[in-house]
């Protein structure tokens, strides 16, 4: 049994698993039904002047029948007084001494954020997060994504609140910016003790065509709600890692962003998470997914020889590189496996219309191949060239079955050569350029 | 004539092949991800041993197989071998939400033995036994799918449990009596292993009442587990019944588990008297083994057969026949041997009484009768070994919810106790008998392992898994068999 147990810039947790700050951690209630359930900690729905929000507020894309890919939301931050917050957080860290319960908060004033953090601290959290993130609603009154665009601002603010602060402070950021290192390194230099990354990205999921309005549908109108869910993943994981290989950031990160179940978490810390947070997951199936995250988790970590979640920390993140740096002489090819083979040719013509026209399609006596199930006699099967394949993927990552295409590797016989190399060694006359595809 | 084995080894071992082979990965996944992890699932309410279905199925859209093995074989030990011969039909997948959307239901079972797969392929041990032990000892009368239920969950709540069974293996039905293409012996040998690394003992060869006294097992243990099951088939009581061709459809059964396939003799014509699902795997497995004539015969009509719809499906595909309204009245003879059955028309009246016109009568050819009428209750043999042991008026052993008898140390389940069923409900009963008896050492009870919200609520109490209260899906609502 690997130890789970993490210690995020001073936040102790039991494992790794933390419930986002959303609707699932909006009461004492949720985050009981949290911990019971299995999860390490709770990030508190955030707090601030309470507001009012409108009915209607989410809306997701189906893919092909799967629910809920991506989910998106214009609902605002706590409608609940700070008062009834942190009475309630105080309970709950009186029950769960082991487990983490964070603060997240939005406020306005250098006065108002100093008296949040005395709160959040007498109210015996592990720590805050200060939400820079949220990008609708609450930006147009100059908070939320409003300051998470603004490195200056992050800078200023998280500069007030260390001011005055006791307890451990993340800074959640915005993915609604160009690069993500700039926010990340603001917030390092103002102190901040750790930072929790990616917030939602700004979008509108779909149109009603007969109403001709999105949804989330309120009276005739909708706004640019925050997008969340199994689709965001990729983004999250790029600025999770962008921001892990930064030195001038060099703090712990929360990784945030469509974790659905143990292997995505995984994912997160080989690529510098600390502690990871779901959100949509719950959203769709309650607390109870948890139990396969530690499993699932614990089982890798055993196999991969792991005795700890933080042997994993930051494990991938060297393995992601400039451009530049990549080698130019390596080389794979697809190979087909004819037993698998179920005839689709879907592999030929994606490779012909959309991609480097390397797959024939061959007549199956002549290349010896028997038939597969549901595949005519005489229809033809295809068949890799090989000296035009360029090892782009698309065949492996269009073929419907496991393990009918696979990328193998090819020896070239060449030295390593990255463009950068290239471009020295073209500077230096040691060699001609590379002549350009016909 | 006298019977003799037919097929070669190859030809055998393909026919009695399994029906239904492992997923691929691919295939579990895709199937898995159709499942829509209900909440308080019907399929859970519908499992005898309320395994908690859609997290095991979760685990496997994760490849979280390890943990997908572990949430089956809490709920129920025998959770590989119930993965193969479980009625689903009429049980989880029965239940399953995606029929009211008319829609296949979720291949449970399939799914069920992918996840448990992994761990006898890899020799997993993924559960485990408390370090610390109560010191109390059960002793389990009968090493079947009720005992072998009752001791792993005995010996993970800490206590000693040690299996007495009288063949030279343990398992009981499960090894020696269900057809081969569902569930092989060497799977549910593998199954005893597993009990076995939790620490129980299994004393094989070993019958309770001859080689020791149910007063010795008194002495030595705290409390006796009554796991017997059912015992022979009941008889035709009709001349002829005694030719050395007319075998019981068990002991039918036992024979290719304890022999190769390819020496069991079988033959040429067989006749299978009743038509229960046990008739359905002595007639199918006589088809595989060369017969060139199987026929099922049945003194009521189809609508009337216990076998359930898929297995008659399955025997018609395998080429079975069924004569329907005939009822046996004499095993015809020629030198010593079967020679055929003289059979008698019955009808069923409106009533469901049966009548049988024994003058309007005719004759079959066959070289093999198999008899698969329903098994006799233990009923003598309980009076003897237990005379102080309460029976029902069907000579079932009476217990309460918890498997308890009249005999406050002395708790019972499976076919002995129910009358006969399914393996899955052996095994809860099983299990219930021993979280009774933990109750009985230690005065505390043994919930879970599911959130009792997730258990569906009348008011304020849990309507219980498919452990407490096993709810059983109706045979005409499985559409999609």
């Amino acid at each position: 049994m690997a130890d789970l147990s993490i210690n995020l810039a001073g936040i102790k947790s039991p494992n790794p698993f933390w419930v986002a700050s959303a609707p699932p951690a909006n009461t004492a209630y949720q985050c009981h039904r949290a911990f019971e359930a299995g999860w390490g900690g709770v990030v508190w729905k955030t707090i601030g002047e309470p507001i009012v929000n409108v009915s209607s507020r989410y809306s997701s894309i189906d893919i092909n029948g799967t629910r809920m890919v991506g989910l998106n939301n214009i609902e605002l931050i706590t409608d609940r007084s700070p008062e009834t917050n942190f009475r309630e957080i105080k309970e709950c860290k009186e029950r769960w001494p082991d487990h983490a319960v964070i603060a997240s908060l939005m406020t306005d004033t250098r006065e108002n954020w100093h008296d949040y953090m005395k709160r959040s601290a007498d109210c015996g959290a592990d720590g805050v997060e200060l939400n820079f993130g949220c990008p609708h609603g609450m930006c147009e009154r100059g908070m939320g994504s409003a300051v998470g665009q603004n490195p200056d601002v992050i800078e200023t603010i998280v500069g007030w609140v260390m001011e005055v602060a006791e307890i451990p402070v993340i800074v959640k950021l915005t993915p609604n910016i160009t690069s993500i290192n700039h926010s990340a390194r603001a917030a390092s230099r103002a102190g901040a003790n750790a930072i929790s990354l990616i917030n939602t990205i700004n979008s509108i999921t779909q149109v009603d065509l007969d109403r001709m309005c999105p949804e989330p549908y309120v009276a005739g109108q909708s706004t640019h709600g925050g997008y969340c869910g199994p689709a965001v993943k990729p983004i999250a994981l790029n600025m999770v890692q962008e921001c892990a290989a930064d030195p001038d950031v060099n703090i712990p990160i929360s990784g945030i962003g469509g974790i659905s179940n143990w292997k995505d978490a995984a994912e997160f810390i080989a690529l510098g998470s600390t502690s990871v947070q779901v959100c949509t997951a719950i959203m769709h199936y309650g607390f109870r997914i948890v139990e396969d995250m530690t499993e699932g988790l614990n089982d890798y970590l055993d196999s991969a020889g792991m005795a700890s979640v933080n042997d994993l920390v930051g494990r991938a993140v060297q393995s992601v590189q400039r451009w530049e740096n990549l080698d130019l002489s390596y080389k794979r090819i697809a190979a087909i496996d004819y037993d698998k083979c179920i005839g689709c040719n879907l592999c030929y013509i994606a490779c012909e219309d959309g991609a480097h026209q390397a797959i024939a399609l061959v007549d199956p006596d002549e290349k010896g191949v028997d038939l597969g199930p549901g595949r005519l006699p005489g229809k033809p099967v295809p068949e890799i060239k090989e000296k035009e394949c360029v090892g782009c993927n698309l065949c492996a990552l269009v073929c419907p079955v496991d393990q009918c295409i696979t990328m193998v590797d090819v020896e070239t016989g060449k030295e390593r050569m990255s463009w950068s190399d290239y471009q020295d060694k073209l500077a230096s006359g040691e060699m001609d350029p590379i002549p350009a595809h016909p | 004539m006298p019977i003799r084995p037919i097929l070669d080894a190859e030809t055998a071992a393909r026919n009695m092949a399994e029906i239904e082979p492992k997923y691929s990965p691919q295939e579990a996944v895709v199937e898995a991800n159709r499942c829509l992890f209900c909440f308080d699932a019907p399929c859970i309410k519908a499992c005898p041993t309320g395994i908690d279905i859609p997290a095991f199925i979760k685990k496997i859209t994760t490849n979280n197989l390890t943990g997908s093995a572990r949430t089956i074989l809490e709920s129920n030990i025998l959770g590989g071998s119930c993965a193969r011969v479980c009625p689903t039909s009429v049980l989880c997948e029965g239940a399953c939400v995606m029929l009211d959307r008319d829609q296949q239901p979720i291949k449970i079972g399939r799914l069920q033995r992918y996840a448990t797969d992994h761990v006898f392929e890899n020799d997993l041990q993924v559960l485990h036994a408390p370090e610390q032990k109560s010191g109390k000892r059960v002793a389990l009368i009968g090493g079947g799918p009720a005992s072998m239920g009752c001791a792993a969950e005995l010996a993970q709540l800490g206590h000693e449990a040690v299996i007495f069974e009288k063949k030279p293996q343990a398992g009981g039905l499960n090894t020696y009596g269900i057809a081969y293409y569902k569930l092989t012996p060497e799977m549910s040998l593998d199954e005893v292993e597993l009990i076995k690394q939790l620490g129980v003992e299994f004393r094989t060869g070993v019958e309770v009442g001859k080689d020791i006294s149910v007063s010795e097992l008194e002495k030595e243990f705290d409390a006796v587990f009554v796991g017997v099951g059912l015992g022979h088939t009941y008889r035709l009581g009709i001349p002829g019944e005694d030719l050395p061709e007319v075998q019981e459809a068990l002991a039918f059964i036992e024979e290719f588990h304890i022999n190769p396939l390819h020496e069991v003799a079988v033959g040429k014509r067989v006749a299978v008297i009743g038509c229960g699902n046990t008739a359905i795997d002595a007639v199918t497995q006589a088809k595989r083994l060369g017969a060139e004539q199987a026929v099922i015969i049945y003194r009521r009509g189809p609508t009337d057969m216990p076998a359930y719809v898929y297995e008659y499906d399955l025997a018609k595909r395998d080429g079975a026949e069924f004569i329907f309204h005939a009822v046996p009245v004499e095993v015809l003879e020629e030198d010593g041997h079967v020679s055929g059955l003289k059979l008698a028309r019955s009808s069923v009246g409106a009533d469901g009484k049966l009548t049988v016109d024994e003058s309007d009568t005719f004759e079959m050819p066959f070289d093999m009768v198999i008899k698969a009428l329903g098994q006799e209750k233990m009923t003598d043999m309980l009076n003897q070994l237990m005379p102080d042991l309460e029976l029902n008026k069907n000579g079932t052993v009476k217990t309460d919810t918890n498997g308890q008898t009249n005999i406050p140390h002395v708790f019972a389940g499976g076919d002995g106790a129910n009358g006969g069923a399914e393996v899955v409900n052996a095994v809860g009963e099983g299990k219930k008998a021993a979280r009774g008896i933990h109750r009985l050492f230690t005065q505390e009870d043994v919930e879970g392992p599911i959130q009792w919200t997730r258990m569906g609520v009348v008011g304020d109490k849990p309507l219980g898994s498919g452990l407490n209260n096993p709810v059983r899906v109706a045979e005409d609502a499985k559409a999609f068999v």
